[in-house]
């Protein structure tokens, strides 16, 4: 089964598989990024912008801010979870609160959107 | 390429849902297929159910249309005994129990809980008595908005009630405007108050006059693009259109024709029509309808009527907003009923339905201020009618804190949210009343709160506007607002300055409370506490006033988001009792 991903609701949450996984208004940490300033962000999501599959990763570029220091905008490319076992299609998210790395290109496989 | 969402409504959309969402009742829950809850769930929004946020699986929001946020008394109990009936969920909401409707921005009625399995007999219900969900949510036309009480208020230019039928008529379940790239909500304003509140919309008539073959005609200016939402608010663009009520229809098909041809159908966020009038201008967007989409000849705008505006306009000198006893064109009263946060138990709108028709009442209306009219009360009957019960609650005369507040859907339900809204705003409203002194010159003061920068409370357009945001206090996130300043529509609409980021929920009151000692100390009585903020500049307003801990407290400080259902015992998402068992 091919992993189906998409984001709704003018980006609310990320869909895998048809099953809402993750959610806007957690903070992530987000570390060696050039989002803003601070060393560490303390980023509020806000709406997803950007979905992506690299197996098995599962990739999203994130509007939000972050509210240590209220700089605005979106991220470059989160892992937000990874689909283990693509047959059964089972998701094991990523904890927004330990630490994140943005990175900036990927080649992903493109959902169709 | 199209979006994925474009995909689907192009496999099935518009009045075609209906069927499958037929199948699905009878089926139950589980008949729809798992991979394609998305799509299904995207296409019943066009029927106007919208599935409820993570740890509500299986429960909608259904949203009823009311043009004009007009109904009869019986409507009114119609709704209320649905609400009674299917509107519960597996537990209560502290403050407003366990059914109730909400009247919504766009004078719309939004019920919570529903389940599949119920929709036929509530849609048998509904349209057995005239209502309908039909795209209530979705993109295509919403529900059309305007002055409830048109024809019966006597601050009025002309009656645009047949107009605003009209619309409704001809575009609800309109195959050739169906599909749209996204949601289509126009306004039609025919009072002098201006509480169609044209100026938000993404298509909107404004009063107007106009001098035609040596005859002062009535009309609207024609207005396109205005919208709130993203960060990216919008005041609808004037195209130097003026029409005649009788053009009304081909100009306002016109418009929406060429935003389903021309509107981005690629990128869901630059879907709405306020992003092509920034591409094209209202000029380009005036030569186009004229070329493509309307037969008659275009007329350049009329005489306006904005400086009389009154509705949300910041004026000391009236408050539009229909709160309180008005006398009607026919001699009738209708009276204005202030409903905090336009939540009201199913059932005291049962018991306003009876009296409303007791008193030989035929039309009950709906306000963007989410508040509630009682129209057609004979002067004799007034003294009777406003010492009843039910309007000790739903006050016609309220304190300014209770009539002011407004508050959208926040985490209780809803996907988007970042904060809690309603219940909070309660809570404010009624701390600011019990403890903070009213200044001098504020008889009206607005505060609009909303969960995310979608804004659906409009908060962009109040006195105080509350957008929800996190911040951390000790370390730990907590709940919190942006606080703006200075919006309101009125003669020269305004958008908020945003000048006290990330507040932690429970300091907002405390801010509020500072800022309005402020007020008192600077102001001489006669200037309005929106003429006040505008005399300030963006830098004097930041940090004019602190947030502050005061005695307020707030219960829904941490992150309700997190939970299943911020009110419930056992908040934690693996609690969530969702999907509900396919009963009955
Ligand atoms: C389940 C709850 C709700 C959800 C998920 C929701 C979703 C949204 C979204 C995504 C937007 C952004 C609009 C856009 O860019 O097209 C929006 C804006 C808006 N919604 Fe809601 N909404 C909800 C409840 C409400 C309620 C209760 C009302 C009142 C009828 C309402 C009225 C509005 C208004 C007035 C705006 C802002 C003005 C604008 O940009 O047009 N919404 N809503
Ligand atoms: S403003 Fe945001 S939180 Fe409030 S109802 Fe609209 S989408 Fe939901
Ligand atoms: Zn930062």
């Amino acid at each position: 089964m091919p992993t189906s991903v998409h984001q709704l609701d003018d980006g609310a949450w990320l869909s895998v598989n048809d099953t809402r996984q993750i959610n806007v208004s957690d903070l992530w940490w987000l570390a060696r990024h050039d989002f803003c300033s601070c060393e560490m962000a303390d980023f509020l999501a806000e709406g997803f912008v950007d979905i992506g599959v690299d197996y098995p990763n599962i990739e999203g570029r994130i509007a939000g801010q972050c509210i240590e220091c209220g700089e605005s905008g979106v991220t470059d490319w989160l892992t937000l979870g990874r689909v283990v076992d693509p047959e059964a299609g089972r998701f094991f998210g990523v904890d927004p609160g330990s630490v994140h790395v943005p990175v900036r290109r990927r080649r992903l496989a493109l959902p169709d959107e | 390429m199209p979006s994925k969402v474009e995909g689907w409504k192009d496999e099935v959309y518009g009045t075609d849902v209906r069927e499958h969402l037929y199948r699905f009742a009878e089926e139950g829950w589980n008949a729809i297929p798992e991979d394609e809850r998305d799509a299904w769930f995207e296409r019943f929004k066009w029927w106007g159910l919208y599935h409820q946020r993570k740890g509500q699986e299986s429960y909608f929001m259904m949203r009823i249309g009311t043009p004009n946020g007009r109904l009869t008394p019986e409507q009114l109990r119609v709704v209320g005994e649905i609400a009674d009936e299917y509107a519960r969920g597996p537990v209560e909401n502290p403050e407003f129990g366990g059914a109730y409707c909400d009247w919504t921005t766009r004078q719309s009625i939004q019920l919570h809980w529903i389940q599949l399995q119920d929709v036929p007999e509530i849609f048998e219900k509904l349209e057995a008595n005239d209502l309908s969900t039909i795209q209530a949510c979705g993109d295509s036309w919403r529900n059309i908005v305007g002055s409830p009480v048109a024809g019966r208020d006597a601050k009025e230019h002309l009656d645009a009630w047949p107009v605003i039928q009209e619309l409704h008529e001809t575009f609800k379940g309109n195959d050739d405007y169906a599909n749209l790239p996204r949601k289509w909500k126009v306004a039609v304003t025919g009072d002098t108050r201006g509480s169609g509140q044209a100026e938000i919309n993404d298509l909107g008539f404004e009063p107007a006059s106009k001098e035609i073959d040596g005859e002062e005609r009535k009309g609207f200016n024609v207005t396109v693009g205005g919208g709130l939402s993203r960060k990216e608010p919008r005041f609808a663009r004037d195209i130097d259109v003026f029409v005649t009520p009788e053009e009304v229809p081909e100009v306002a098909g016109g418009v929406s024709a060429l935003f389903r041809d021309h509107g981005d159908r690629e990128d869901r966020f630059n879907a709405r029509i306020k992003f092509l009038v920034d591409e094209w201008g209202p000029e380009k967007l005036r030569r186009v309808l004229q070329e493509d989409y309307v037969e008659f000849e275009l007329r350049s705008a009329g005489d306006g009527l904005r400086e009389e505006y009154t509705y949300n306009a910041g004026r000391n000198d009236e408050i539009g907003d229909y709160v309180g006893v008005h006398e009607q064109t026919d001699g009738n009263y209708f009276v204005g009923l202030s409903v905090l946060v336009g939540r009201m138990g199913a059932e005291d709108v049962i018991e306003l339905a009876d009296l409303a028709e007791a008193y030989g009442s035929e039309m009950i209306g709906l306000t963007q201020r989410q508040n509630v009219i009682v129209a057609d009360i004979a002067e004799e009957d007034l003294d009777d009618f406003l010492s009843e019960d039910v309007l000790e609650y739903y006050s016609p005369d309220p304190h300014p804190f209770l009539r002011g507040s407004i508050a959208c859907t926040g985490t209780e339900f809803c996907s988007l949210s970042i904060v809690e809204t309603k219940n909070r705003m309660v809570r404010y409203a009624r701390w600011l009343k019990d403890n903070v002194e009213l200044p001098d010159g504020i008889d009206d003061f607005h505060i609009h709160l909303s969960g995310c920068t979608a804004s659906c409370a409009q908060p962009q357009i109040a006195d105080i506007s509350l957008r929800g945001m996190k911040t951390r206090k000790d370390g730990e996130p907590v709940e919190a607002f942006d606080i703006g300043l200075g919006g309101g529509l009125g003669e020269n609409p305004q958008f908020a300055d945003w000048v006290e980021m990330r507040v932690a929920a429970d300091e907002v009151p405390g801010y509020i409370r500072n800022l309005l000692r402020i007020y008192d100390e600077a102001s001489d009585g006669k200037e309005s506490f929106r003429e006040f903020i505008d005399r300030h500049d963006e830098d004097e307003l930041n940090g004019l006033a602190e947030p502050e801990e005061t005695s307020y407290e707030d219960p829904y400080l941490g992150n309700t988001k997190m939970t299943w259902y911020p009110y419930a015992e056992e908040t934690e998402m693996d609690a969530s009792p969702t999907p509900s068992p396919a009963d009955d």
